[in-house]
């Protein structure tokens, strides 16, 4: 039995089935509340869920049980003297040591939890960046989407943010750093692309068993980096369009990746009508279509960029994804067949596996 | 005069050119001017208010430039979709 955690527009869903069957809702949460994500930490099992109230703002909320009552997490707030409020929470994620966790949002923020989610501080090394008062958001906001951490090296992370790049530390957050360089922001005059901070990272991800390797979803741009983020080079060769949101990739296989091109980010909707995930296998080298069971006509969809995840690894791996049309696909072979895992849900922010 | 660069689908509004020289001492200025040469433009980059839009973005050069922005005689003006539209 797999659970998924799919944050919607409308609130929380828990899904559960079978790969290759119908998935039902089993629980609902934070009806009618913007849920912008949502997962479990594996090492303690405890849910956490980022809400974006439209009345109330920003909240972080975590529970040991779903049928328990939600606690709302401390902490997750701004400084007092800041021009402008906590905007949204994009991301939770593990930290490499017992009971830390990560958290980023909107406008360009991290904070850090050292209790598995129930208080979290401000890291103010960040928040204290003196290019922050030019740093520029993307369509979603300032979003700190991804937080890739080291295995076995809590100092080393490396986070991206829409649209402010790479930023890099290896002294556990004290310090930061930029690592942009190979980047090519197309929505930039010539002249300014070389110098500009204003990198909009759509997704980030470290390979596992290779830390030093990282890949990137980019706003016009697909990339992979072998110097732990400090350069990136393309690997968009073979893509139908080397604009996306979402990237996955198979934990056990440091040369592997699966993205869901977007036609440009004039027109955000899968090509031509189809909807098709690229996996490569060698590193972005080549890419290898894949859409068996996924809608192949008059098909718009909208990927985010939190609403694609993996469950396992290898062969078996699970692969599921949402759409803004409200679709939740799967696959349990790793992306060389698909099924419909549910339809009609409010339209979906965040799909993870619990 | 300074030297407005358009991308579609702008400059199919221009009568497609994507590069034209303009007169005006401020971005304001030459964006009104082209607005006057190629009158299909008006309301894409400037609104109702004349201000240029909130997912438009005007670069002079390698700098963002707002409406007041002065411009030189060689100055290179940069009509872009922001990346927070869409």
């Amino acid at each position: 039995m797999t659970q998924l955690l799919v944050g919607t527009k409308k609130g929380l869903f828990v899904l559960e089935g079978d790969a290759g069957g119908t998935f039902e809702v089993t629980s609902r949460a934070f009806a009618g509340e913007p849920v912008e994500f949502a997962t479990r930490d594996a090492r303690s099992g405890r849910y956490l869920v980022c809400v974006t109230s439209a009345f109330y703002g920003p909240k972080v909320f975590y529970s040991d049980d779903l049928s328990a009552e939600w606690e709302q997490a401390a902490g997750v707030e701004l400084p007092e003297d800041a021009e402008k409020p906590l905007e949204r929470l994009w991301t939770v994620v593990p930290a490499e040591d017992d009971g830390h966790l990560y958290a980023g949002g909107a406008p360009g923020v991290l904070f850090e939890s050292r209790d598995g989610g129930a208080t979290w501080e401000l890291n103010k090394p960040f928040w204290d960046q003196p290019t922050r008062p030019d740093w520029s958001p993307g369509a979603g906001g300032m979003c700190m989407h991804s937080i890739a951490t080291w295995p076995g090296d809590p100092s080393r992370i490396a986070l991206a943010i829409s649209a402010v790049g790479v930023w890099l530390t290896d002294d556990g957050g004290q310090t930061w750093r930029h690592g942009n360089k190979g980047m090519y922001p197309r929505y930039m005059p010539e002249e300014a692309r070389v110098d500009t901070i204003t990198l909009c990272v759509h997704n980030m991800h470290r390979a596992v068993t290779q830390p030093e390797r990282l890949f990137m979803q980019f706003h016009g741009g697909v990339y992979r980096s072998d110097d732990a983020g400090e350069s990136w080079a393309s690997i968009a060769d073979g893509l139908p369009s080397d604009f996306g949101f979402p990237m996955v990739l198979d934990p056990d296989d440091p040369d592997s990746a699966f993205v869901i091109p977007l036609v440009a980010d004039m027109d955000r909707t899968t090509p031509e009508g189809r909807v098709r995930v690229y996996e490569t296998r060698d590193a972005g080298a080549s890419w290898i279509e894949r859409g068996d069971g996924l809608p192949s006509e008059n098909a718009y969809l909208t990927i985010l960029r939190q609403a694609f995840c993996s469950d396992g690894s290898g062969p078996t791996m699970g692969l599921y994804f949402g759409a803004t049309s409200g679709d939740v696909f799967g696959s349990g072979d790793a992306g060389k067949t698909w099924f419909t895992a549910a339809t009609k849900l409010p339209p979906v922010h965040s799909v993870r596996v619990a | 005069m300074a030297v407005v660069r358009l991308r579609a689908p702008l400059s199919e509004l221009a009568g497609g050119r994507r590069e034209l020289e303009l007169e005006g001492a401020t971005v304001a200025e030459v964006l009104q001017a082209l607005e006057r040469e190629h009158p299909d433009v008006k309301g894409w980059i400037l609104d109702e208010h004349g201000n240029i839009r909130e997912h438009i973005n005007v670069f002079v050069n390698k700098e963002y430039g707002r409406e007041g922005t002065t411009l030189g005689p060689n100055d290179r003006v940069h009509i872009l979709p922001a990346i927070s539209g869409g």
